[in-house]
């Protein structure tokens, strides 16, 4: 552990820490990270917790990369091992050369040694023994006892750390200084018994820009919020409750009139008022939406074919978990595709959106509003535990103060006194769209009855067989209207003859999966889908290539199948690659993946890829 | 029910309201339900109501969900606009619709099965919210769409057309409604205008939660002997306690009851509810009391009716949020979307 270690490395590293839940870890964890974004060094944060309050292992993972690699790597090069119950697997996660921080206050049981890492012993429990009396205070400024550890191993620049615990307790601030203690302790054991800092450490650095460090609940709560939402509904379901409580908190501050409230929100009795409010709330005109996981899309599945049908906007945001059923409640996957794209029964089909990163959570949460009032019709949005609940480096959110909100066709009284006959479900654009009216709008004129039966263009109950299918087609005009204007794929096509497909949160490991095959001789042209219905851009790349990889998180390539379906695309060009294992999809398989692909079926492309 | 379409000419003598609207300009469309069934007896009990109390026919949004009492809403009030939505769900989307729009009437129907049934949540949680609505079950305790099937609310021992038992406790609404804080609750009979006209008058001047449950007999499927919920059973089982007449404000009219003890309810718009005590004892501003009472007189076989209990002071959910007099839907970018600037300093609070 030399300082003249010839080959430091710098800013590229995992940090990984383990925790018992409920121990107070997780405002020092964050803090670690916080000050190496204060150093402006990218890093992301990844949760690993369980469904639970107090007891259990939780860990948080830390990405450091100056190469703004910032999905998930497989291996930990330094693991903080503060969860004696989970040592086995923590240690065995360790990379070869790599190092285990523990607390030496008792010693390492024998079968826990590896002769390939570094293991580095701080007597935790004793330094905070005469430190402070109380049992609780002593475990709480463990933690911070450690940080000081890591900023001296890591040469986290201390006026950086000192200065976030003294922003961290503002207004507390007979807090500040044992804090500072604490960490002063730990940084000054390290400097004197642990002989300099690790061969990977972190220094100041402008990789991070402009960028801001923000989970992607918060963004869409505050989407929301720039969207015009004004009624929320929802009931608490882990991984969305933050979007609600983001919206809240936010509402509070910025849709204020003196002490009044210029929004509703309302913890639901469950998922089916939750989205019964807003389609209520949309169908007499605020804009309106929720959030919940996959069991409450499954619970919610016959109001959204009731808004399709009946035709009423509403958003829903859809924070994915690992299913099938409560599955794991606190793990990540994308396993809602299908069951999001085709809610409901009968011909019912879904407008859904996918965004990647907090800033398209925010654009989104205001674009799924115009969507749904321009097509009338449920938007869905699927984001997922790994972009909602954890703190992601993002392009900073922006909003244009020229933007005027797409309320759709909605005739107002003067428009209606134009009108000789008002029909709600009269095509006349040819957009599939009809005219909508909200209650109260004229003495006389626009009024009509919404339901989920079958009706003719002027809303009136019919079961005239060619009644209901022209309405049936009207439905289909509209879905390709909606294909057209929802947002395209972000594509990079170079022409080569390989493609690779991912949405959300798979885009994180991409680039440095891409970069790690292009040294492998293996290159290949790659599409973000940001939306469903699929648009003329997303065949015209599978037509384009000769073979296209689709990758996703969940078992059953849901996205390939989606694309199989509704572009008649022959299965075998599309090639699934699959991770549902509940932590996020990592470079490492992405890579390796791809990679045995083309070892397993010896394709020519391998030798033959233009580089 | 009847394939003739109502004549668009009024009769010219018809009554006017102080809008200088009849009845007729409150109705909707033609019933598709069987002839002499109770629910369009509350409907038109609706048109009268809503047409006395010059209300402009298009302030009002109605809804429902699935089942015979949830088609009523297309025969009345044909100039609002009507929301048949899923079945037991109304109250979501009741809720909803009042959020958004605070000076909309929201009249509510519903039936015993997609209440007590299917739609018991909702139904609980809406109490407890207090939409400022009126919530009308027409309950018939059957399933008349499917054709007979019992209900929740019908009682033990009552018997099908077929002559068979239910054989379960029935659930008795205005009894949850009391006990989940409704601040408006009511019994009527869909066979007696005179009491249920000035119920629902005032219960949609009532400024928060109103609920009624309108015995409405089912002639298809359960208007025989052996069923409680027949007319004939109603009518010889039924006890008012209270008659009520509404008074818009500033007028003054005498309830034509029998002679008691009078109480006059001051109501937030001015208006007033008269009530008249048929047994002097009883006290409508005595939840618990009343809640007692009800089921006492359950207990010994009679069917309480008449207004139950109303708490004139009551807050409905736009005064638990405080949100602003302007309804929400009328919101435009300036008042919604906070700006640039401030986002500007949002982002400075991620870095």
């Amino acid at each position: 552990m030399s300082s003249d270690t010839p080959q430091v490395r710098y800013n590229d590293c995992v940090i990984r820490f383990a925790n018992v839940n409920g121990s107070g870890s997780a405002s020092a964890n964050g803090m670690f990270a916080k000050a190496l974004f204060r150093m402006g060094i990218p890093v992301a944060t990844r949760n690993i917790f369980p469904s639970n309050i107090q007891g259990l292992p939780t860990w948080f993972e830390v990405r450091v990369s100056d190469a703004n690699y910032l999905g998930r790597r497989e291996g930990v090069d330094l693991m903080v091992a503060m969860n004696a119950e989970t040592y086995t697997e923590d240690v065995a996660s360790v990379v070869p050369g790599g190092y285990l921080l523990y607390d030496s206050s008792k010693p390492l049981a024998a079968h826990l040694k590896r002769d390939d890492i570094h293991e580095i012993g701080v007597p935790l429990a004793q330094l905070v023994l005469p430190e402070f009396s109380d049992p609780k205070q002593r475990s709480l400024f463990k933690n911070i006892v450690y940080l000081g550890v890591l900023s001296a191993l890591l040469e986290i620049d201390f006026d950086t750390i000192t200065g976030m615990v003294s922003a961290q307790y503002k207004g507390k601030d007979h807090l500040i200084q044992p804090n500072i203690n604490a960490l002063e302790l730990g940084r000054g054991y390290a400097q004197t018994y642990l002989g300099g800092p690790l061969p990977f450490r972190v220094r100041f650095s402008d990789g991070v820009g402009d960028r801001i460090m923000v989970d992607g609940n918060t963004a869409a709560g505050l989407g929301a919020i720039y969207g015009g939402a004004s009624v929320c509904a929802w009931y608490p379901i882990t991984p969305s409750t933050s979007v609600a409580e983001a919206f809240e908190k936010y509402a509070n501050q910025l849709r204020m009139d003196g002490d009044q409230r210029k929004f509703a929100i309302i913890q639901a009795e469950d998922e089916l008022s939750a989205i019964g409010i807003v389609i209520g709330a949309a169908w007499n005109g605020a804009r309106s939406f929720t959030a919940t996981s996959g069991p409450g899309v499954s619970l919610m599945g016959e109001f959204l074919g009731l808004a399709y049908f009946a035709e009423i906007p509403a958003v829903l945001w859809d924070i994915q978990r690992a299913g099938p059923s409560t599955g794991m409640p606190t793990r990540t996957q994308q396993s809602d595709v299908l069951s999001a794209a085709y809610a409901s029964h009968g011909d019912t089909k879904h407008v859904v959106l996918f965004p990647a990163t907090p800033k398209e959570c925010f654009e989104f949460g205001a674009t799924s509003l115009d969507l749904a009032d321009r097509l009338q019709t449920p938007i869905l949005v699927l984001s997922d535990l790994e972009l909602g609940m954890n703190d992601n480096l993002s392009e900073p959110f922006e909003w244009d103060d020229s933007r005027r909100y797409d309320r759709g066709k909605v005739l107002t009284a003067e428009q209606l006194d134009e009108v000789e006959r008002f029909g709600r479900y009269v095509d006349l654009d040819g957009d599939g769209i009809g005219t909508r009216t909200y209650p109260g709008t004229h003495p006389d004129k626009g009024a009509f009855f919404t339901r989920g039966t079958s009706r003719d263009e002027y809303a009136v109950y019919t079961e005239s067989p060619e009644e209901y299918h022209a309405n049936m087609q009207r439905l289909e005009r509209k879905w390709e209207t909606a294909a057209k204007i929802v947002p395209k794929p972000e594509i990079t096509n170079h022409g080569r003859k390989v493609g690779a497909i991912f949405y959300g949160t798979t885009a994180l490991p991409m680039q440095e999966a891409l970069d790690q095959l292009a040294e492998q001789g293996i290159e290949v042209d790659t599409m973000r889908l940001r939306a469903f219905p699929f648009s003329e851009e997303v065949f015209s790349f599978i037509e384009e290539h000769e073979e296209v990889f689709v990758i996703e998180q969940n078992r059953d390539s849901q996205m390939r199948s989606l694309l199989v379906n509704e572009g008649e695309i022959d299965p075998a060009k599309l090639v699934p690659v699959t991770y549902y294992a509940g932590l996020s999809i990592s470079a490492d398989f992405i890579r390796d993946s791809i990679a045995d692909h083309y070892s397993a079926t010896k394709r020519a492309q391998l030798t033959e890829v233009t580089r | 029910m009847t394939f003739v379409a109502k004549p668009k000419a009024h009769h010219p003598k018809l009554p006017k309201n102080e809008l200088g609207l009849t009845r007729r300009d409150y109705e909707g469309s033609v019933s598709t339900l069987c002839a002499g069934c109770g629910h369009d007896s509350v409907s038109a009990a609706i048109v009268q109501a809503c047409a006395e109390l010059s209300i402009p026919p298009h302030m009002f949004a109605k809804v429902s969900g699935i089942g015979c009492s949830s088609k009523t809403p297309s025969y009345f009030l044909g100039n609002s606009h009507g929301f048949n939505s899923v079945h037991g769900r109304m109250p979501s989307v009741a809720t909803g619709a009042k959020l958004a729009n605070r000076e909309l009437y929201c009249i509510g129907v519903s039936g015993d099965g997609d209440t007590a049934s299917i739609g018991m949540g909702q139904f609980a949680h809406i109490v407890r919210r207090r939409i400022n609505m009126l919530y009308v079950v027409d309950n018939n305790g059957t399933y008349g769409l499917t054709k007979g099937q019992f209900s929740a609310t019908n009682d033990l021992g009552s018997t099908s057309k077929k002559g068979l038992p239910n054989l379960y406790e029935p659930i008795d609404l205005v009894s949850m409604a009391l006990q989940l804080g409704a601040s408006f609750v009511a019994r009527s009979f869909s066979g007696d205008k005179r009491q249920l006209v000035p119920l629902l008058k005032a219960g949609l001047m009532h400024e928060g939660f109103a609920f009624i449950d309108v015995i409405s007999p089912c002639v298809a499927f359960n208007n025989h002997s052996g069923s409680t919920k027949s007319y004939e059973y109603v009518r010889g089982h039924s006890e008012s306690m209270i008659a009520s007449d509404f008074v818009p404000p500033g007028e003054e009219i005498t309830a034509d009851y029998e002679p008691g003890t009078t109480e006059t309810v001051q109501m937030p718009d001015g208006s007033k509810l008269h009530l008249n005590k048929l047994d002097a004892d009883y006290d409508p501003h005595d939840r618990v009391a009343a809640l007692a009472h009800v089921q006492q007189r359950a207990a010994a076989g009679e069917i309480v009716t008449g207004l139950l209990y109303v708490d004139p002071d009551a807050t409905d959910t736009h005064e638990i949020l405080n949100t602003i007099d302007t309804p929400l839907n009328q919101l435009n970018e300036a008042e919604l979307c906070p700006g640039s600037d401030k986002l500007h300093s949002i982002n400075e609070s991620f870095r």
